[in-house]
């Protein structure tokens, strides 16, 4: 295995003998090498999620996003196109956005006053009679080359040409359409502002956790015990949920089993309609008795969209790497268009459970972090992902689907990764 | 808050003139400190009025606790459950527990009212557990009540200077 660990600068890494069938090696998580390797054929190249219409409502609105490491502005245009362009003066490099959101209708750069429309092209410099002779067209904001919005996520690729996005959703596209379905306007929004939690720790230790199954009961034993939370069963050994792998990266907990079995609507998230009076009448009078009743058991899905957006039931985590070990989660509250009641809970319950002072996930980014110092022991090399491997079954839709606490998940991950990985630099 | 005791508006930087009184509300603000950093949760959780709000914003100094997230936002009760998960020793990014010392400063009483004492003071607090050593650093304002010759906290709102950024887990009592 000695070669296989030593990821050079120069040498290509033997990705096969890296990602097994039922294990990865540690040095994934800690190379800084496969670190840099990923940024250009993962996160510069396939479908990576930027942020949500409903962050840019109005003409000119912007706001301050990433890919990785890359600062992003998200903009609305005059003609109410989203754009995305790379915070870099086409000059001397500037950063020329430093706001986190606003409304503005051109950039200028501080430096030397070069100004840039929301759409990334270069209005106009100071004194411009130093550049005659010069082409300035060739001067713009880059903006990245591909950028899809589904169901008001909007999704970048820095590659011109690949997959579309609706072919990276592939399956998965159909968990955002129950989450939406779920608001009775058909639409969510990102109103409620983003906690970011910084972990000392590689991307895919969280990436992976977002649908393991299997760690719930032990990590989160602190909260279940003193909470009357029902999550604790879902994951539990006689729960009917499934771990869902759709291909292409995209993982799912697939609950749906379990909310069927108690057919109590918005058991999913914790309460009944008698809580929820409004939403559950504006449900009905949208989708029918019969179909709103249907939704409201099924609730909202538990996806990690790979490989940076998870819909979490109530809220949105959205993964940005930094390092080879240091990552931010940026996480916030759904909110559902027309329903304030069942907002504001999802607003109480996120701040109750995620963020750095967070009831579940502090707990869990204490995992990621043990991880990675975990992985910096040489031996046994290995992390295991073989749990359930025996008994992967097919749903009928042709998905890879286990016992919710088996390990199809991570493997589905890595089985994506290595194919992305392995595509020509 | 009752308006016709008041001393000095609210946000006013002038401090009271009351030695006493300003002495008596440090000695609250340091015990409620060491109990913190000794992680002695039942006796911190004794510091806290029935309807205490122990608030920890993000994104700026003032932002809405009802429409925005927030770090921190806990009624009474959720602060127990804070405490009482703290408590069952599976809170594993306390276990082991981070080791903590921190500074009280700059306090000032803000507003005087007959039974309410708005209090203002800058923290800094130096962690060190498995990750490494964390320095954290805010802006604390309180709202203390009277009780027994002692006060006990209204209020407690915990402005980090940095909380415009990605903070590091945050599961020890800041």
């Amino acid at each position: 295995m000695a070669q296989a660990m030593a990821v050079g600068q120069a040498a290509e890494p033997h990705w096969g003998e890296l990602v097994l069938p039922d294990r990865v090696h540690g040095s994934l998580y800690a190379d800084p090498a496969v670190f840099q390797l990923e940024l250009e054929r993962i996160w510069y190249r396939t479908w990576v999620y930027v942020g949500h219409v409903s962050e840019v409502p109005q003409v000119n609105d912007f706001v301050l996003k990433s890919i990785g490491p890359q600062s992003v502005i998200m903009t609305r245009d005059r003609d109410g196109k989203v754009n995305l362009l790379l915070n870099r003066c086409a000059h001397r490099g500037l950063q020329v956005c430093v706001r986190q959101r606003g409304n503005a209708a051109s950039f200028t750069c501080p430096f030397h006053a070069w100004t840039y429309a929301n759409d990334g092209r270069l209005m106009g410099v100071a004194l411009k009679d130093g550049y005659e002779g010069s082409d300035m067209a060739e001067f713009r904001l880059a903006a990245v080359p591909r950028v899809a919005i589904y169901k008001g996520f909007v999704f970048g690729s820095m590659a011109a040409d690949g997959p579309s996005l609706e072919e990276h959703l592939g399956g998965a596209a159909e968990t955002i359409d129950r989450l939406v379905r779920n608001s009775p306007e058909g639409e969510v929004e990102i109103t409620a502002g983003f906690l970011q939690h910084r972990v000392k720790a590689n991307w895919k230790f969280v990436l992976e956790n977002e649908t393991d199954g299997y760690h719930p009961a032990y990590v989160h034993a602190s909260i279940f015990r003193v909470a009357d939370s029902g999550i604790g069963a879902l994951y539990g050994g006689k729960s009917i949920a499934v771990a869902r792998d759709y291909g292409n990266g995209h993982t799912e907990n697939d609950l749906r089993p379990e909310f069927r079995r108690h057919a109590q609507p918005l058991l999913w998230f914790g309460t009944d309609e008698k809580r929820l009076p409004d939403y559950a009448a504006a449900m009905r009078k949208v989708h029918g008795a019969e179909a709103a009743e249907r939704i409201m058991i099924d609730g909202t899905p538990h996806v990690m969209i790979f490989p940076n957006l998870f819909i979490a039931e109530i809220q949105i985590f959205v993964l940005q790497p930094l390092a080879v070990d240091d990552t931010v989660q940026h996480v916030t509250a759904l909110q559902f268009k027309g329903a304030p009641d069942l907002n504001r809970r999802l607003r109480q319950q996120t701040m109750g459970s995620v963020g750095p002072a967070g009831f579940l996930l502090a707990d869990d980014s204490e995992m990621y972090e043990r991880s990675q110092r975990g992985v910096a022991a040489r031996e046994p090399e290995w992390n295991y992902l073989g749990r359930g491997l025996q008994r992967e079954r097919y749903d009928e839709l042709g998905f890879r689907i286990g016992h919710n606490t088996d390990e199809v998940t991570s493997r589905g991950i890595w089985r994506h990764y290595r194919t992305l990985m392995e595509q020509a630099p | 808050m009752s308006g016709a005791a008041e001393r000095l508006p609210l946000g006013r930087a002038e401090p009271a003139d009351d030695a006493a009184q300003l002495h008596e509300v440090s000695q609250f603000l340091y015990r409620e400190a060491r109990l913190q950093d000794e992680h002695q949760y039942e006796s911190w959780e004794k510091l806290w009025e029935d309807d205490g709000i122990y608030w920890v914003p993000a994104n700026g100094e003032d932002p809405d606790p009802d429409t925005g997230m927030s770090i921190i936002y806990d009624n009474r009760s959720r602060i127990a459950l804070r405490v009482r998960q703290l408590l069952t020793g599976k809170r594993h990014s306390q276990e082991p527990r981070s080791r903590l010392r921190r500074l009280v400063s700059n306090i000032e009483l803000l507003r005087l009212g007959e039974r309410e004492i708005e209090v203002g003071a800058n923290v800094m607090v130096f962690e060190s557990n498995q990750r490494g050593d964390t320095i954290w650093a805010s802006r604390n304002e309180y709202v203390l009540r009277r009780h027994d010759g002692s006060f006990r906290m209204a209020r407690k709102k915990v402005v980090l200077v940095n909380n415009e950024k990605a903070l590091y887990t945050l599961s020890f009592l800041i």
